[in-house]
């Protein structure tokens, strides 16, 4: 129970997360992907006749429970299987981080950029509304994310998706190094 | 009572990927993925973590599929299994580089964004609805955009 109360390493993490591509296959024939739920929520919520979310929405509703479930699972590992406290991360970076304007390490987020009061500010509605529009957008156009791309995409052998990948790392690099800075100075 | 038992059917049909999900948010919570702090030292390179994470979770799922491919594998209803090909497009390019962008702010690509949501940061109910819409505006301005 201590061993599962801890953090993970990678190489538990990494090959557990890895068995969800065969796990979706053998289960039902679906490809791992998470960001075509975005997707589906608006076909069947805001489809406006826009004609990229006129199809039945319903055939894919197992990506739904997916994701419900991946909120379940926070839930779960958050509130039952962890000791509190702050992620361990590299002192070099928490000194940058310092010094570009960070102030919260105590928890797995930087709260005095994610949270509910900042969304009045101008960072806080950059973090939190432009950041998330960014993935919304970028993902769906890109045809997949970190999972369907980077994951299952590469793991099929699929070079489109090593492609995406490459762009996405591009993309992270970029605004780490030369946007970011700026942004949580705003 | 006609609703309910549709009802009862579609649940009872997605259970099992509800219960995938389930494992897969713990693991993203249990390896920190789930941080923003971790995905800040992963684009600067201040440490190995998501490298190997994502790293390993790539070859598993390969020799996954090759398994499955060699020893043709069927599914629980003993279908055969099916990979689509993806056909590139330039929206892998553009669109790829603009969620970079954005995954570098959030410190989430979606599968992270629900767990951080289950996890307690409510606020992050905001950010999804904003990916729900950055989706939307997506599926409105698709003709216009280069692919």
């Amino acid at each position: 129970m201590d061993f599962i109360k801890q953090p993970w390493p990678w190489y538990v993490a990494g090959p557990l997360i890895g068995l969800v591509v065969p796990a979706l296959l053998l289960l039902g024939n679906k490809t791992f992907g998470i960001s075509a739920s975005l997707r589906h929520i608006c076909a069947a919520c805001i489809p406006a006749s826009i004609s990229f979310f006129k199809y039945d929405w319903k055939k894919e509703s197992w990506n739904l429970f997916f994701a419900a479930g991946i909120i379940l699972g926070g839930f779960i590992a958050t509130y039952l299987l962890s000791n509190p406290g702050p992620v361990g991360i590299n002192p070099d970076m928490i000194a940058t981080l310092k010094h570009q304007g960070v102030k919260d390490f105590s928890g797995m987020l930087p709260q005095d950029i994610f949270n509910f009061g900042q969304l009045l500010t101008l960072r806080g509605f950059v973090f939190i509304i432009v950041g998330g529009f960014l993935v919304g957008f970028g993902t769906r156009y890109a045809g997949g994310c970190t999972s369907g791309h980077a994951i299952m995409g590469i793991s099929s052998l699929q070079w489109p998706s090593l492609v995406a990948t490459c762009c996405f790392m591009i993309g992270g690099f970029v605004m780490t190094w030369f946007i970011l800075p700026y942004l949580l100075q705003l | 009572m006609v609703y309910f038992t549709l009802f009862t059917s579609t649940v009872m049909r997605n259970i099992k990927y509800l219960i995938v999900g389930i494992l897969f948010g713990i693991v993203l919570v249990k390896s920190q993925v789930v941080s923003w702090f971790r995905i800040q030292e992963m684009f600067r390179l201040q440490a190995f973590h998501m490298y190997g994470v994502i790293g390993s979770a790539i070859v598993v799922g390969m020799i996954s599929v090759l398994l499955i491919k060699r020893f043709q594998i069927k599914t629980i209803n003993q279908e055969a299994v099916v990979i689509t090909d993806k056909k590139f497009h330039w929206g892998n390019v553009y669109g790829g580089l603009i969620f970079g962008l954005g995954w570098a702010i959030t410190g989430a690509c979606p599968g992270p964004l629900f767990a951080q949501i289950g996890s307690g940061f409510l606020v992050i109910i905001i950010t999804l609805l904003s990916a729900i819409a950055g989706t939307w505006v997506y599926g409105l301005l698709r003709d216009k955009l280069p692919h």
